[in-house]
Order: structure tokens, then sequence, then C-alpha cells
């Protein structure tokens, strides 16, 4: 499963990124890690990006990032 | 800036939005200096504190982390680590301490003395969250100081413990990682040439661990680590940039447990953001926003004011309480005219300064206005939301929902709408947003639009519109265009970005923004635009008549040096329907600054502009200028933040052609038309 398919209001633990280079670096320097504990808040009102709250912070990725994301 | 008088100095070092700006204003007042970072020249801010002058205070920009990835992220770090300062200062956002903490576990490594100071440390309270900060103070092994950098609680106790720290020699130790990967540090370490100080040995080794691109220009001769790289992924079955965020992240966590108690509290941030952000009112309320933004700036109090400046201060004169109160032109000439100054000193005073300085200046209370809501938009949260609304539709275009910010801020001046263009990561993005940034009518266009509309289209209303519009087509298409050249293909975007919480910004700190931006707006104004006017008076009225080198009538401009320019060049607007010297010297002096046009068709054809353009070829004018290479300003704008010359040259030359081609297409469509 990856975090774009955690539904809206519901958390998940990040097990994997897929993602590479200044993408992968910029998600993990956000907070994102193995481990972390990620919900997902809200969607932006055209349905991407989304808003995630992580390590008691709100961030906002795309979709298409949130898929190289392998949540359990 | 003198330099060397300072005995030591403190570089001020933090996330973004953690109230850095805010807290480098307690700690300074006025005694700031801005200049520019070296290489890049970034805005850099320099202050020495108010208590002791021997104290300077470097704002480093907002960062998360020092990665090589972002412009200001490797500024600071080259400050770092080849400046040396004596201590660092962290503020630290207590309402956001993990991520906060993040960037403390980097700055740790360093060498430097580090004192972390614990901000919003009111609002964590209000919040019934808990801190324990001895014992954070103890694990994270450096002096924690809570402060609140809005109500300046605490602040001058955060210096001074940087201070004491400093002065007590005592160095800061670096936070260790789990034992395996302390041995490949050690590993590393110890291949590291001796050129390398001891103070950031373990920083550079776990740099070239990571594969870090920039640390290799940092320090020459640095050994090749590959091999315990390889080692070091084949055992932890992740590489080594994954390794190490994991790495200090579980610091911070394992570090907070029992030194940090998180509350139920909700705030009150989530629900205004329900309503901006909502799925049906969200764009709605956005296109409301905006239009109120230029409606107050722009049409209504806006333009009260710059009538006034216009007309009054720089004009004829105003009434104040039922009294006669002279402008300042009417007061310069009697005051000339009593000096019995000569003719033309006097016409280069008044017609040549004080008309185009004055008309520029004329202009400041709309920039104010403007910018006092920009800043505003900006402090409370809202901008990053635009973005995020946003982001679907740029990202269409090839561009991301931050592409916007500048764009909104470059309405009004083009200037620090280009700098805005920093937050934008990848660099082809960047690039691009750079490049549209100033299709977008700024503020100094706006005059050239009143005039066309009201004096060749009788005041039209869609006229203002049609020229926003203009410049949105225009950047839309400049995406889809520039997006598929191979020189911009490069890194895909991404769209990584912090939607801090809403907050009420203080008067204070929303007026000492705007007045930042207001200012370099009237040092121009002062400076480069002074000249500009000046020498274009001077090429207007003087020339060569039966070869004879004469002051002209207002008459007989058509023999001035500047017609000899103009007609010199005016062919190559003849297919856009304004070939004449005096629209062509009118474009060129746009470029010292966009006002330019408009006060050099008011001296060129003394008011009876519109009887020398046709509907057609007005319109086919007003878009080129407000499409065509920005003004000077802007390019060195563009040339810093693009940070190289050809990369100018690229911007500035589509720019042109760009608005040539729409010109081109504008004027001969409505000549079919009309």
């Amino acid at each position: 499963m990856t975090l774009r398919d955690v539904e809206l209001g519901k958390s998940a633990d990040v097990v994997k990124l897929n993602s590479e280079g200044v993408i992968k670096r910029r998600i993990m320097d956000m907070g994102i890690t193995k481990g972390a504990r990620v919900t997902v808040n809200k969607f932006a009102p055209l349905g991407d990006p989304i808003e995630l709250t992580v390590r008691g912070y709100n961030l906002s990725i795309r979709k298409a990032d949130a898929a190289l994301i392998e949540v359990e | 800036m003198p330099k060397s008088t300072h005995a030591l100095k403190i570089a001020l070092a933090g996330n973004p939005n953690s109230g850095k700006t805010t807290l480098f204003n307690a700690l300074t007042g006025s005694n700031q200096f801005v200049g520019n970072w070296p290489g890049v020249t970034v805005e850099k801010k320099e202050g020495t504190l108010k208590k002791d002058s021997s104290v300077l205070v470097v704002d480093l920009p907002g960062i998360y982390s020092l990665s090589p990835y972002t412009l200001e992220e490797v500024i600071a770090r080259n400050f770092l680590i080849e400046e040396r300062p004596g201590g660092i200062l962290n503020i630290i956002d207590g309402t956001n301490l993990e991520r906060n903490l993040y960037l403390t576990t980097q700055l740790l490594e360093l060498g430097i003395p580090v004192v972390a100071a614990l901000n919003m440390y009111d609002s964590v309270k209000r919040h019934g969250d808990e801190i324990d900060i001895s014992k954070l103070s103890q694990r994270l092994g450096c002096p924690v100081v809570p402060i609140s950098a809005l109500k300046g609680e605490n602040t001058d106790e955060a210096i001074n413990a940087v201070m004491k720290l400093i002065q007590s020699g005592t160095a800061t130790k670096p936070c260790r990682f789990d034992g395996h990967i302390e041995d490949y540090i050690t590993r590393a370490e110890s291949l590291l040439p001796s050129g390398v100080p001891i103070g950031v040995r373990r920083f550079t080794a776990i740099k070239l661990l990571e594969r870090d691109s920039k640390i290799g220009e940092a320090f020459s001769d640095l050994p090749d680590v590959s091999a315990i790289v390889a080692e070091m992924e084949a055992l932890l079955g992740d590489d080594t940039e994954s390794v190490f965020t994991n790495e200090r992240y579980a610091f911070v966590t394992n570090n907070l447990h029992n030194a940090f108690v998180k509350s139920a509290y909700v705030s009150s941030s989530g629900k205004v953001d329900k309503i901006l952000t909502h799925k049906v009112w969200a764009l709605p309320i956005f296109a409301v926003i905006m239009f109120l933004v230029y409606y107050i700036s722009v049409t209504s109090v806006g333009t009260l004011v710059t009538d006034f400046m216009n007309e009054g201060l720089f004009g004829e004169g105003f009434e104040f309480f039922g009294k006669e109160v002279p402008g300042i032109p009417v007061v310069i000439e009697e005051a000339l005219e009593n000096a019995e100054v000569a003719g033309w000193l006097q016409g280069l005073i008044l017609d040549g300064i004080v008309a185009g300085v004055g008309a520029v200046l004329g202009f400041t209370p709309q920039m104010f206005i403007l910018f006092l809501m920009l800043s505003f938009l900006e402090a409370c949260g809202y901008m990053s939301r635009i973005a995020f609304i946003l982001d679907k539709v740029f990202r269409r275009f090839g561009m991301s929902g931050k592409s916007f910010i500048p764009i909104l801020i470059g309405t009004g001046c083009g200037v620090p709408g280009i700098m805005a263009s920093r937050t934008i990561e990848s660099q082809r993005d960047r690039r691009i947003t750079i490049m549209t940034t100033t299709f977008i009518p700024c503020s100094a266009k706006l005059p050239i639009i009143a005039l066309i509309a009201g004096a060749v289209f009788g005041g039209a209303w869609w006229v203002a519109p049609s020229a926003y519009f203009l410049g949105i087509f225009a950047i839309i298409t400049s995406g889809l265009l520039l997006t598929k050249l191979k020189i911009l293909s490069g890194e895909p975007s991404p769209f990584v970005m912090e939607l801090p919480p809403y907050q009420l910004p203080t008067v204070k700190a929303i007026l000492s923004a705007t007045w930042e931006r207001v200012w370099s707006f009237i040092k121009r104004a002062g400076s480069i635009i002074l000249i500009a006017t000046a020498l274009v008076w001077f090429l207007s009225r003087f020339g060569f008549q039966q070869n004879e080198f004469v002051m002209l009538d207002e008459d007989s401009l058509d023999g001035s040096f500047l017609a000899y320019a103009g007609s010199f060049l005016a062919f190559l607007f003849k297919p856009l329907g304004f070939g004449t010297w005096q629209a062509t010297v009118a474009t060129l002096t746009g470029l010292i600054a966009k006002e330019n046009v408009v006060g050099t068709l008011e001296v060129l054809y003394g008011g009876s502009f519109a009887a020398h353009f046709s509907a057609a070829a007005a319109y086919s004018f007003l878009a080129f200028n407000l499409l065509c290479a920005p003004c000077v300003a802007a390019i060195g704008a563009v040339r810093r933040e693009m940070n190289s010359n050809k990369w100018t040259l690229i911007a500035v030359g589509y720019q042109t052609a760009f608005a040539y081609v729409c010109a081109f297409i504008i004027y001969q469509i409505l000549c079919l038309i009309l």
C-alpha cells in the first residue's frame, strides 16, 4: 500500500521511500522517514496535492510523490 | 560595512516560519545592514546587537536542513563552514519541535558553539504542551533558552547564553548515532586530509558518506570513500543519505521522549483552514481576495492617493483645509527663478529630474498599499495555501503552485517577485518562474496601461483586465513552451511544502516588511531613475542644427540626439505599428524603469499622444512594453537569481522575442478587424 491509497483522515506508518534524488531528500528532511506516522488531512480543492500531518505539523505533497511512499 | 571592527560574529539559524526575522529584529533593532551573500547575492541581513555593537548577528536564510539542494541551504552551509562564526543561535519553533530539532542535529556537527532558542514558548504553554527544558538541554548537549521573539521575552538571555558558551570555550558535542554508523564515520574521518579543520571533520566525513555533491567545493583533496559507502549500504540495506536522515530523526524522537509531552490541543487555525481550502469555496474565496487586493491598492484607495501625489504634491498643488498649498515643482520653479538659475539648468531640474523622479515617487502610495496587503497574505500563512490550491493548475503548464507566489508578488514589483522564486527547489521550475514572473504587469507598468486606456480607448474598462489577462496568457504559453525545451528539461519539480498554522501577524512586522520593499523602490527613484531622466532630458533637448550644437525648443525635438538614435532603431517596430522615434525611445527608456515609458511619451509628445497612435498600434505598443525585457533592476534580479550571464541573456532574449511576436500578431489581427 502507498500513502496515496490512505483514506482521508486515516493514518499510516512509512515503510519505504521509492522516490529518488532531490524529492526523496526533501521528503525525508521534512520528516517523512521510515517508521514516521503520517495522517492524510485533506485534498486540495482540485484533488491534488494532499495535506498531511507528520511529526506534529502540516505538510503538502503531490499524489504522484505520495504514490512512491510505501506505508502500512 | 566595517566588518573588522566586530569582535564577535553570531549566526542566527532556523527553519522558515520559526520567527527568525522577528528575533533578528528584536536583537538588532535598527542597527541592520542589508547586503548580498557573496557569489549568489541573495539578500543577506546583518546587524549589531542593540546592547553591544561589537557583536555582529548574521541572519542566515530560513532552512530545514543542510542538504546541498536548495540555494538557501547552500548559502547557509558555506557561511558556516567558510566564515566560521563564533557561535550559532538556533531558533526553534517550540510548537513544532521534531522537525525544528532535525536542523539542530546538523548544526551541532559543525564544531561551532550552538544555543537553542526555544521560540513561541508562550504558545507552547498556552496549548498545554510540556517541555522539560533542562532535560532537553542535557540530551541535546547544548543550552536551551525558552523565548518569545514576538513579545521580546528572554531574547537577551538567549544571546547572553551564546556569548557565555563561547567564552567558556567548551566545544559543542555532535549528536551520536548508532554504533555501526559511528564506526563508518570514524573511518571516513581518518581518511580526510589535514587541510580539513578539526571542527568540521565529522561534518565533512558525513557529507562525503552521503555523496553530497557540494562538499567537494568547500575542501580540496577529499578522499574517495565509495568503498565505505558501498559497505555501509550493503549492511544497512538503504542508501547512505536515507540512513543519516533516519538516524537524525531517530535521535530527535528518542531524546524528546519524556522531555516533551504534547497536549490534545486543537488550534483555531484548522477551522480557518477548513474554509479557506474548502473543496467548493477555496477558489471563489481566492478570487475575491485577489480582487480586493487589487481593487483597493490599484483602483480605489491607491488611485486616490496617487492622484494626490501626482497632481498635488508633484503637480500644481493641492488644498489643505481650504488653504492652497503649492506642489513641489511649483516651489522649486519659484526658487530657481528667484536664484536666477540659467534656463537650461531650470529645464533639466524641472522637466527632467523633478518630472521624472516625481512621476515615480508619486507611485509609492499605491506600491505601499499593495505591498502592505501582500505582506499580510504572506505573514498570515495564506500565501502557502494559494500554492496548495493552485498547484494542480500550474502543473498543467509545467510549473508548480509555488510559482504563483513570485508572480503574485511580481504584480507589485518584479524584483521581490523574482527573489521570491528562491523557495522553488527545482532549478528548472525556478528558471521558468524567473523568466515568466515579469510578464505580469508590475505596478510600474500600471501608468502605461492607464495612459493607453485613457488617451486612446477613452478610459474603457476592459483595457486594464486585458493587460493582466495578456500577462497570464504569456505565463501559461511560456510554461508550456519552455518545458518542451531541451535546456530546460531537467529534474521533475518537487512540491513539498510546509503549511504553517495561520496566525495574525503583528502590525509592526507587516509594516517593517512593507517598508523594506517600498524603501528600496524609493532609493531606486533617487538613484537610477534620477540619472536616467536627466539623461533622457539632455539627449532629447540637445542636438545639432545647421551643424551647430544647440539646445532645442519644444517644436524641434526631431533634431535631438534621442531622435536620431530612435529613428535608427524605429524600423524594428514598424511591423508592430509603432515605428516612430518617439515610441522607440519611450520603449528604450522603459528598460531603465518602466515608469519612464509614460514620462518619455509625455516629454516627447507633450500630451498629444492619442493623435499619433491608431487603436491597433496603441494596443500593440502596450502589449510589447508589458511583455518585453523588464527594467534594469529586474534584469539585475534575474542575473542574481540565475547566477549566470548566459541564463540572464536567455531570459531577456526570450521575453523580448515573445513580446515581439505577441505584439506583431495583435497588431496584424487588430488591423484586419478594425
